[in-house]
């Protein structure tokens, strides 16, 4: 869906449902996320459908994931940091 | 809980932010500029400072006034502003007292100012229609920032559905970087040049981008996508993530196209969620259906010691912004006795110049991309509106026909507005439903109140728990 550019370092590693990625540093988790070909991050706590990141600006809170132990963060505003630990958020109550 | 003393608090480091922060340095006041995200530029200029050392060349294929923006960056950095960023804001007191949270979970932070300055920008109005929810699917600005903080580039059935200035800049954005679209749905009504004629005068004084927009629309018609005029009707549809989008013109009948994206656009509105949780007075905006926080030429808002530059007020672009946020440090630095009135009137008159030039454009925009009501009030019942607690059109309406009149009766019925967003995405459309179910304008029912806290922030942050 989304190409990440050629040539570019990658030198962070996260974490992302227990598999390690290198991705390239000083990006948004959401758009790392995206360029490794991710792009449903979360379930609607109500329906349980799938969400993707809508607005990639803080807006819409549909990009929200588990990060590093801490639920509900808005991934698309928070950079990727070495050693990064991230979790899709399921329905209410359930964890991957 | 420490309280950190400055004379000028300024929330966004978009151009108005950064302007405003350059300017009221200029005349020795203690600046803080807080910003939510975690390089400055706003949205506009996303990723200014690292963009050519990170894809070199790339930075001049975006223009000159990224140019423009990077030397603005740079003398922003220069100054003695104290920037902040991966702040977000909760809550500001009457007294301007104002807290503010960081995204490491660490405890909520205070400070306090004479005079606080809101440039928190504009979004993306919300285009609900059945199937916008789904993975795929996604505001056309969610893919600029991608492209412009990451260098990620959309493949695969690209679909573009919407108009406006904004849809087309992003659309030559991605041709420009190599980007095939399969498609582009023009939503905008066949009387809309003919009702923007008589402001076309006016704005050929701003000729430049009048120019810029006919090299646009060439480009796009030009491209090799497959243009649809006059769109009315869509359905995303898809297991899981987006597949395929059916569509329809007017009253014919729906074809259908295969889509892996759909990047939309229906305008930009004021984020206002600042303004809202503060009570500053908001007028309706009929041509472009939002509301705006009521200022004065200087941005003051109807609370003393409050101002609004950039488009969190009337949304009128990034060169309008830098304007607004010089005009907004100068009378900040007249009510702090920097400099007295006489001074203030004198450095005002080349920027209010350049500002009535920056502006003649607009009403004939303004009217050329009007909002349409297929969006605005979505034909089809089941549309969710709320994408939070998936709320639909129907619910909204049976909401109304039980008495609830308002969106902060509505609310609490069926929870529309009552998720993590906090109805930013839903607010406006939630006014227009229930105005249509009422037959009356989106000003006699209002819009939801705003309540502190307006970011999500956990009882650990609050408390001042690490």
């Amino acid at each position: 869906m989304f190409q990440p550019p050629p040539n570019v370092a990658k030198t962070v590693q996260i974490t992302f449902e227990g598999q390690t990625y290198q991705v390239a540093p000083r990006q948004t988790v959401a758009a790392a996320l995206m360029g490794e070909g991710y792009l449903t991050l979360r379930n609607s706590v109500v329906s349980g459908e799938t969400r993707a990141a809508f607005c990639m600006m803080g807006i819409c809170f549909d990009c929200l994931l588990e990060i590093d132990g801490r639920p509900n963060q808005q991934s698309c505003m928070i950079q990727v940091r070495e050693g990064m630990n991230i979790q899709r958020q399921l329905k209410k109550g359930e964890r991957a | 809980m420490s309280l950190t003393k400055y004379d000028y608090v300024i929330i966004g480091a978009g151009p108005a932010g950064m302007a405003a922060a350059v300017e009221a340095c200029q005349y020795g006041l203690n600046v803080l500029v807080l910003d939510e995200q975690p390089t400055i530029g706003g949205q506009i200029y996303r990723n200014i400072e690292d963009l050519e050392e990170q894809r070199p060349g790339e930075f001049h294929q975006l223009g000159a006034d990224y140019q423009e923006a990077f030397e603005l960056a740079q003398r922003f950095h220069s100054s003695e502003a104290k920037y902040r960023p991966g702040r977000s804001i909760w809550q500001i007191d009457s007294d301007l007292t104002l807290y503010h949270i960081g995204q490491d979970g660490g405890p909520s932070e205070t400070c306090h100012a004479p005079r606080i300055l809101i440039a928190t920008g504009a979004m993306e109005r919300p285009m609900p229609f059945p199937g916008w929810t789904l993975p795929g699917v996604m505001a056309c600005t969610a893919a600029d920032v991608l492209y412009k903080s990451s260098g990620l580039l959309p493949r695969g059935e690209i679909v573009l559905l919407g108009s406006g200035p904004l849809l087309l800049l992003i659309a030559c954005r991605l041709l420009d970087a190599g980007v095939k679209i399969a498609a582009y749905l023009d939503t905008n009504p066949h009387l809309a040049p003919f009702q923007a004629l008589p402001y076309l005068p006016e704005a050929l004084r701003g000729h430049d981008y009048l120019l810029k927009g006919i090299a646009m629309l060439w480009q796009m018609f030009t491209s090799g996508a497959k243009v649809h005029l006059g769109v009315t009707g869509i359905e995303a549809q898809g297991e899981a993530h987006l597949q395929k989008v059916q569509f329809q013109q007017g009253t014919a009948t729906w074809k259908e196209l295969t889509a892996d994206l759909l990047l939309l656009h229906h305008g930009v509105v004021p984020n206002v969620q600042i303004t809202r949780q503060l009570g500053c007075e908001h007028a309706w905006y009929e041509k472009q259906r939002y509301w705006e926080p009521v200022l004065d030429q200087w941005g003051n808002t109807s609370i003393e010691n409050i101002a609004v530059a950039g488009d969190s007020g009337r949304v009128c672009g990034s060169a309008n912004s830098v304007l607004t946020g010089r005009l907004a440090a100068l009378e900040t630095a007249r009510a702090l006795g920097k400099i007295d009135s006489s001074q203030q009137t004198a450095l005002a008159v080349p920027l209010l110049k350049r500002q009535n030039q920056e502006l003649a454009i607009r009403p004939f925009l303004d009217t050329l991309f009007p909002p349409r009501r297929p969006w605005l009030v979505p034909q089809n019942e089941e549309t969710l509106i709320c994408r939070c607690e998936e709320v639909s059109v129907r619910e909204i309406r049976g909401a109304v026909r039980l008495g609830a009149l308002s969106p902060d009766r509505v609310k609490p019925m069926i929870r529309c507005g009552m998720g993590p967003c906090q109805g930013r995405m839903c607010g406006l459309t939630a006014s227009e439903i229930i105005a249509d179910e009422r037959q009356v304008s989106p000003v006699d029912v209002g819009y939801f109140r705003v309540r502190s806290p307006i970011k999500p922030i956990t009882l650990g942050q609050l408390a001042g728990i690490d």
